[in-house]
């Protein structure tokens, strides 16, 4: 059952890919092609074929949103058990406000907070700034809200440049409530994408969390911690019992479901295991140098990756571990290959193309290879250099990998290689399902999911076969 | 304290404390606490100023949504749209970063005017503004000015912008700007003495119901009056799939829309959401300006025909007649099944109005009117309507009050339903009560948006869709003896 993916793709070569890339410039002004064209580009088959992390060209229609989205809807957001305060203008959190899909456990507004807190300024607070207001939320939110174990304070645009000081106003806060409060200085316009929003998250986590708790119980060497995985559609929940199923105690989530103590007792774990490297690799390094804590990339995505990542985790323990990962192999590949042998007749050579953030553009390519598809084109929102390098490994030769697209270079694209499926986001949806090309959102797994581990997979296997298969598709060209 | 008395544990909270505030949160205890709130606001069912703009830009021909600001502005609008239309919402930002802030953002604004007009051929482009430019005071007049003075678009390409501040109003709000700009661009010196188009222009407001915008051309299809919509986003958010794909499916013809200063007459049936705009019309436009409330239930609707039947003298048709009689016939059947239960509301003010107005009709309760963001206007307008109405008595106004405020009120005094949008429905979990999504957004259903739900179609669509519920619950709640054939 073991697929590599395909790396060679009939009819795509480099000049055939600089040809399409080159056709999709032609409209640009000259000043947009010069700043575009480097992050276009054929695969190269390793290293980062594109540059990345630059500003966006004005007015392309990107697709990236920015540092709060990153802070707000990915680091902090889902840490389950605490109150996260969009403080600035009420739009910001209302846009973000469950739009991200990170699945909690507990009771809404008693133990769980997945709600829309917000200063919603107003002009007298750009006029006279917000700290007195800040302050004054703070208690109200711990008083209606006494279970929650900590308040995160994200900024919004104005804070930052009407120059409040919420690390002081925090500071304060902290100690008078007797819980963390953690000022996060996550403006939009910072940086370049979300990419900032969870380095600076990271960076708070670093500053005001990270080793101020311990786990009440004895450690043990199986302690691990499960980073960057957010439960879109309840991944964690697929990932954390197949974890613990190779015998491995899963002693912190982040931030999926997450619980702030939890992660402020992540220090004493003994690997931490990375699904999501861009949002959180900066954690797993602050870790690795103070605490000595060794971190591993993994990739549940398939059972191909699924079972290669079971085997590198176990290298790290001891002969149970690595018999309990034998075990759980054994005892999922044929129920995998089933999954397979159902929907892979209908699949077979079916091409895909992907824009999506984080770990997917990657991560997917193997599962879509277990279903015997090929992944023509893939790119990133927000990526850096070293997620570039991790993906032309993945990809077949010579196919067209793109940093930042414009809405353009995607429908260009699209339909030069006539993808059988489109796997991006809810801005891209609608555009290339009017083109009449079939659709997955892939930040999202568009409402359903797990996509995570073995529980994952039959459900992605199961949308792909939708989407692609999906008989509305017959009907779009009229008969008159 | 030795280092070791220092270190603090993890810990789980107390099941029994979570059962405890469980019930505390739903106490008259809790609820007063939480209507003390100063600073700290809850699940508010209102956005901010720009998302109304794009989508008055999206109400007009070939024209591209343009954000000035963040760009995670502009991909938190676009969103939204797409997920509540489940239909592609093509925007524009400058994408202004730090360096904006100090320079200010105009060069950021040359260079995406340049780009998006040379990549995506927009007959027009709406410029509205987030944050960030608000905050640090950029000039937007001496701004597109200057891009027109150095040719990055031609000199009479139309760019109405607006300024839309998202800490001031909401969404609704923002709509009315950009919409005031974009007809004060497209109308200027077109304006012609004697010259009248014998045309309505209709002014929907902020309103994502396709489905409306379809009823109102319908209905003046039926009177014969020729119209302009300002704006119609109809097109645009339900546009066909059928393999090409078209940035700009539709929208009000920037001909007709320049043309509309000449009209006939202009009615606004959005008052609150097209307050700015219409003031202006009524100073600056040729022929008869009047304004209507949104035409919810049967009353705003005859409202409505006999207005138009004023203003182009024409009877009112036939069609419509039978139309309102066979809505008056489907509320007197149903009637049964909504008489005297009490309903939780909020949303936008001239959605609001209608939704009061339709619950009175059908002898319902309206309880509990919650609006985030209304003056008192509004309020003396809801309740006005309260007044007039027997089932008024007892219901009351809840303005500047956020969805965690109907929490506490749903559980303190309870309702049979809500009407809202999507973001009530934790609420409505929490108090087991059947939440309609007549507002917006609606993220969690399929095609709301295309069922109308104003005139005689609307008021027969939304008593269908609650009449049903209530008689669905039941149904599913009943003991096995009451189960039964008919209901």
């Amino acid at each position: 059952m073991s697929e590599a993916p395909v790396k060679k793709v009939a009819g795509i070569t480099k000049e055939s890919t600089q040809a399409m890339i080159d056709h999709a410039m032609e409209i640009y002004p000259d000043k947009a092609k010069k700043k575009r064209a480097p992050h276009l580009a054929p695969n190269e088959g390793e290293g980062a074929c594109v540059k990345s992390n630059r500003k966006t060209v004005p007015g392309i229609m990107s697709a990236r949103g920015c540092a709060y989205a990153g802070a707000k809807g990915v680091v902090w957001g889902p840490i389950r058990d605490m109150v996260h305060v969009s403080h600035g203008p009420v739009g910001c959190g209302w846009y973000s406000w469950g739009t991200r899909r990170n699945l909690v456990t507990g009771v809404n507004g008693v133990s769980q907070f997945a709600m829309q807190f917000t200063s919603d300024f107003q002009e007298k607070d750009i006029v006279y700034g917000g700290d007195k207001k800040l302050k004054t939320l703070l208690n109200e939110a711990h008083e209606l809200f006494p279970l929650a174990k900590g308040i995160s304070v994200l900024s919004e645009c104005p804070v930052g440049l009407i120059g409040d000081d919420i690390n002081s106003v925090a500071k304060i806060a902290s100690e008078e409530l007797q819980i963390p409060v953690i000022p996060c200085n996550c403006e939009g316009f910072r940086g370049v994408s979300q990419s900032l929003g969870h380095h600076i998250s990271n960076d708070t986590i670093r500053d005001h969390i990270i080793g101020t708790r311990e786990f009440a119980e004895p450690e043990s060497p199986y302690d691990i911690a499960l980073i960057g995985d957010y439960n879109i559609g309840g991944d964690v929940w697929s990932v954390k019992p197949l974890l613990e199923e190779i015998g491995l105690n899963v002693k912190a989530v982040w931030t999926g479901d997450g619980e702030l103590e939890k992660i402020a007792a992540t220090h004493k774990v003994k690997l931490n295991l990375i699904h999501c490297y861009r949002s959180m690799n900066y954690m797993c390094r602050v870790m690795e140098e103070k605490y000595g804590i060794p971190w591993l990339e993994f990739n549940f995505f398939g059972p191909t990756k699924i079972r290669e990542s079971l085997r590198k985790i176990a290298e790290y323990f001891d002969d149970t571990i690595k018999e309990k990962v034998e075990a759980a192999i054994a005892k999922y590949d044929p129920i995998m290959q089933a999954v397979i042998d159902e929907y892979r007749p209908r699949l077979e050579g079916k091409k895909v193309m992907l824009y999506v953030g984080g770990l997917r553009p990657r991560h997917t390519v193997n599962a879509y290879a277990d279903l015997g598809m090929v992944v023509v084109g893939s790119g990133y929102e927000f990526a850096h250099g070293d997620d570039y390098e991790r993906t032309s490994v993945e990809m077949p030769e010579a196919t067209v990998i793109y940093d930042d697209a414009s809405e353009h270079e995607l429908e260009q694209f699209v339909d030069e290689l006539r993808p059988d499926l489109v796997g991006s986001g809810i801005k891209e949806k609608y555009l290339f399902q009017k083109m009449g090309i079939p659709f997955r959102q892939m930040h999202s797994w568009d409402y359903s999911g797990p996509y995570h581990a073995y529980n994952g997979f039959p459900i992605f296997a199961r949308d792909v076969d939708m989407a692609v298969n999906s008989p509305t598709w017959k009907l779009v060209k009229a008969p008159f | 304290m030795t280092a070791e008395a220092a270190v603090k544990y993890v810990t789980e909270i107390p099941e029994e404390e979570v059962k405890r505030v469980s019930a505390w949160i739903n106490t008259e205890e809790y609820k007063e606490k939480n209507f003390a709130r100063q600073a700290l606001v809850i699940n508010p069912p209102h956005a901010c100023q720009p998302l109304g703009a794009e989508l008055a830009a999206h109400g007009f021909e070939g024209t591209l949504p343009f954000v000035h600001g963040s760009q995670g502005c502009a991909s938190y609008y676009r969103s939204t749209f797409n997920r509540h239309f489940r239909e592609p919402a093509p925007a524009v930002s400058d994408s202004m970063t730090e360096d904006g802030a100090v320079f200010g953002g105009q060069n950021n604004l040359h260079e995406a005017l340049e780009n998006a007009y040379t990549i995506y051929k927009p007959k027009m482009m709406a410029v509205f503004t987030s944050c960030m430019p608000e905050v640090i005071g950029d000039d937007l007049t001496a701004f597109i000015k200057n891009a027109r003075n150095k040719g990055i678009v031609p000199q009479d390409y139309p760019l109405p912008y607006a300024n839309t501040p998202s800490f001031n109003g909401s969404h609704v709000h923002g709509y009315d700007s950009m919409l005031l700009s974009i007809l004060q661009t497209l109308t200027e010196d077109r304006k012609v003495e004697g010259r009248c188009t014998g045309k309505l222009n209709l002014i929907p407001g902020f309103d994502c119901n396709t489905g409306n915008y379809r009823e109102y051309k319908r209905i003046l299809k039926e009177f014969g009056i020729p119209y302009t919509l300002l704006a119609d986003i109809s097109e645009t958010f339900d546009s066909p799939l059928d393999g090409t794909y078209r940035p700009y499916p539709g929208g009000t013809k920037l001909e007709d829309a320049a043309d509309s200063i000449n009209g006939k007459a202009t009615l606004t049936v959005a008052p609150f959401a097209s307050a700015k705009t219409f003031s202006w019309i009524k100073d600056n436009y040729s022929g008869i300006h009047a304004s209507l409330p949104t035409p919810f239930g049967v009353a705003k609707t005859d409202a409505l025909l006999l207005k138009l039947s004023e203003l182009f003298g024409k009877p009112v048709p036939e069609s419509l007649k039978a139309e309102r009689g066979n809505a008056v016939d489907a509320m007197t059947d149903a009637h049964q099944y909504i008489h005297g239960k009490k309903f939780a509301l909020y949303g936008d003010p001239d959605y609001l109005l209608g939704y009061v107005s339709f619950l009175l009709e059908m002898g319902a309760r309206p309880h509990h009117i919650l609006c985030s963001k209304g003056t008192k206007k509004v309020e003396k307008e809801i309740q006005a309507l309260l007044d007039a109405s027997p089932d008024g008595k007892g219901c009351k106004i809840y303005m500047g009050k956020d969805l965690w405020h109907m929490r506490s009120l749903l559980m303190t005094d309870p309702v049979d339903a809500m009407i809202g949008d999507t973001h009530g429905k934790f609420a409505a979990r929490d108090a087991k009560i059947p939440l309609f999504r007549f507002g917006f957004p609606v993220f969690d259903r399929v095609n709301l948006h295309r069922a109308p739900l104003i005139g005689y179609q609307g008021a027969i669509n939304m008593l269908t869709t609650i009449c049903n519920k209530f008689i669905e619950v039941r149904d599913e709640t009943c003991d096995d003896r009451h189960f039964e054939m008919m209901r």
